[in-house]
């Protein structure tokens, strides 16, 4: 057990190390920093020199990577280009905005999708397991926007042509602190990323509640006169869940990187939009710095899920 | 006596022509019959057909300049009589849009897929029949390219490669670049899961006596990936691809809603609704609906297309038989 551990732990900064040379050579090579001093007035080649010398842009490319790693291994994700402000500071402003959208998406995602999974796996083939699966198969096929951008024409265009309370588009400007415009703002960003989330994890687990209904020990629980809600709550469910769990403790890391294309539509200010913001700029500080944060994140939590995997399920031994 | 004949009526009859006629079935044909079988399949099917056929026919009937030049006196017209799906914001006829991205959405689909399957086949491949170390370096960038957030790394990539783009010339028509770049990115993101399953499947068919007995006989590395090894990964990636071709086409949305994508005046279907996010507060729906409705369409197709075949390539599918 430990010394699975241990060979996961190498095996994870071996992973990061190469998640961050890779990043870092793209990003290096796919925006010049300097490129907004070239056409200012008043500044000299001397000026720009001293300026990529202060950004460390004059030194050797692998220098500059060691340079970056080392500050990072003590925390310190360097400054942005831009604002000049320093990354771990941007990433603190944005995360909890970020935390609070997904986890409260996250909270209804797994109730619905329980919820619609159990219903339709066990009332199998009739009208509203019919309803649910092709709704989760129209569900899987929509990109994101088709649904934020219905949702938004409908609750806050139409809505307030038609003289209704509508729901804001994230256009106006809020205070984040009140909790209530917090609330409100969050309708529309919480509806699209359920709706989409719903579709695939409904689908999972009904075809593994499915495929355990099918199981022996199932027959022999039906056999022994058990009542239909006890064979299935007490006995069924509880394989069932499991790839389930598992899926959902895969996916959570991914939510630190917040939702990008929700949060620019919805303009929730999170990392997504941090990381699309910064990224269309070429600062690339702030891009490896959330991406060294979401793929930590991805990588750690997948070992975490593997170990916990082998208590909840006894069958599964680490070699 | 009459026991005995009432018995044997039950068995279903075995005249000598019918044995005579039942051949045993290729594999292929096998396929076909589990697919054929399965209905949502062939509705997928059929809808993806009828999609090609109106986005190659309506080229047909619509010149290209239609789609791309606007008559500036229609400009933002909700659907009518003379533009079914209304016109854009420079006065073009989204419907002759629809028939052109539709075009490009689908060939950069078909495109992208095709570098991810080679991609993922290979480094598959080269991981489960070399093993060792050259298995561990490949599967530890394969690791490290899936724990980067999808959406991020496209960004990065097509940042990357898409600061100076240039123009193309194909059959007459002239495509941006990024078109290019589309795909490379969207294939350079996407082998990850192919190229893991390519290795699973391949780490146990590497240990069968018929590639023992073909090494033996002095067949070279090649020789046994491709015509021993492949062959009989066949329906995994032919599942991958088709289901790949689905996310492929939802990616170039994604990235061409961003703007990240394919450039004007060229359109998408990912484009055509980027652009119209800025016209939403004017009610002008009709500029992302209908691209979205074709994109739900022909993933959703897709998909059901790609699910069929999975039940039909596994062997162990008796449901439709």
């Amino acid at each position: 057990m430990w010394t699975y551990i241990a060979r996961r732990l190498v095996q994870a900064l071996f992973i990061l190390l190469i998640i961050t040379a890779v990043v870092f050579l793209l990003t290096h090579f796919s925006a010049d920093p300097m490129s907004q001093y070239a056409n200012k007035q008043g500044m000299t080649a001397a000026d720009r020199a001293a300026i990529a010398h202060s950004l460390g842009l004059d030194q050797p490319l692998p220098i500059q990577y060691i340079k970056w790693l080392g500050l990072a291994l003590q925390g310190n994700l360097g400054d942005s280009f831009f604002s000049r402000q320093p990354v771990v500071t941007l990433i603190l402003q944005r995360l909890p905005m970020t935390l609070i959208l997904m986890s409260t998406a996250e909270f209804f995602i797994i109730i619905i999708s329980l919820i619609l999974g159990i219903v339709s796996a066990v009332k199998q083939y009739s009208a509203l397991d019919n309803i649910v699966t092709s709704f989760s198969f129209i569900g899987f096929s929509m990109p994101i926007f088709f649904i934020a951008l219905g949702l938004m024409n409908i609750f806050a265009v139409n809505f307030k042509a038609w003289g209704l309370p509508y729901l804001p588009t994230g256009a106006d400007i809020w205070n984040h602190n009140d909790l209530g415009a917090l609330a409100w703002h969050m309708v529309l960003p919480v509806t699209c990323l359920v709706i989409i989330t719903v579709a695939g994890y409904s689908r999972f687990l009904r075809s593994s509640i499915l495929e355990v209904l099918g199981l022996d020990y199932i027959r022999t629980a039906r056999a022994k006169g058990l009542s239909q809600r006890a064979m299935l709550y007490k006995h069924a469910l509880r394989n069932a869940a499991l790839p389930f769990i598992t899926i959902i403790g895969l996916d959570i890391p991914f939510l630190l990187g917040g939702a990008l294309v929700t949060e620019s539509i919805f303009a929730w200010p999170g990392m997504g939009r941090l990381f699309w913001e910064y990224a269309l700029r070429g600062d690339y500080p702030v891009v490896l710095g959330v991406l060294l944060l979401t793929s930590s994140a991805v990588v750690f939590f997948t070992i975490i899920v593997d170990v916990l995997y082998t208590l909840i399920d006894p069958r599964i031994r680490l070699t | 006596m009459a026991s005995e004949t009432t018995s044997t009526s039950l068995i279903p009859e075995l005249k000598a022509e019918s044995l005579e006629t039942l051949k045993p079935l290729t594999p292929s044909q096998l396929v076909w019959r589990r697919f054929r079988k399965h209905r949502m399949a062939l509705v997928g099917a059929v809808g993806t057909i009828l999609m090609i056929v109106f986005i190659v026919g309506g080229s047909i009937i619509v010149p290209e300049r239609a789609a791309n030049q606007g008559e500036l006196t229609e400009r933002m017209q909700p659907p009518a009589a003379t533009h079914w799906f209304g016109t854009d914001s420079n006065g073009r006829n989204v419907f002759n849009r629809i028939i052109y991205g539709g075009q490009i959405s689908l060939v950069i689909g078909v495109l992208a897929v095709a570098l991810e399957v080679t991609i993922g086949t290979l480094l598959g491949g080269i991981a489960a029949y070399y093993g060792g170390w050259v298995d561990a370096i490949v599967m530890r960038f394969t690791e490290a390219m899936l724990s980067i957030p999808s959406l991020f790394l496209l960004i990065v990539l097509s940042k990357f490669l898409g600061h100076n783009i240039p123009t193309l010339n194909i059959f007459g028509r002239t495509f941006s670049g990024s078109v290019g770049i589309v795909i490379v990115v969207i294939g350079f993101t996407s082998w990850m899961y192919l190229a893991r399953i390519v290795r699973s499947n391949m780490l146990s068919l590497r240990e069968m006596e018929y590639i023992s007995a073909a090494k033996s006989l002095g067949a070279s590395n090649a020789r046994i990936f491709f015509r021993h090894l492949v062959p009989n990964t066949l329906g995994i990636i032919v599942v991958s691809a088709t289901l790949g071709l689905a996310g492929a086409i939802l990616t170039e949305a994604y990235v061409s809603f961003l703007g990240l994508g394919v450039q004007a005046p060229t359109a998408t279907w990912g484009n055509m609704i980027g652009d119209a996010q800025s016209f939403m507060s004017q009610g002008a729906y009709w500029l992302w609906v209908f691209p979205s409705l074709f994109i739900v369409a022909i993933i959703l197709s897709v998909n059901l297309m790609g699910d069929g075949l999975r039940d039909a390539f596994d062997p162990h599918s008796s449901r439709h038989l």
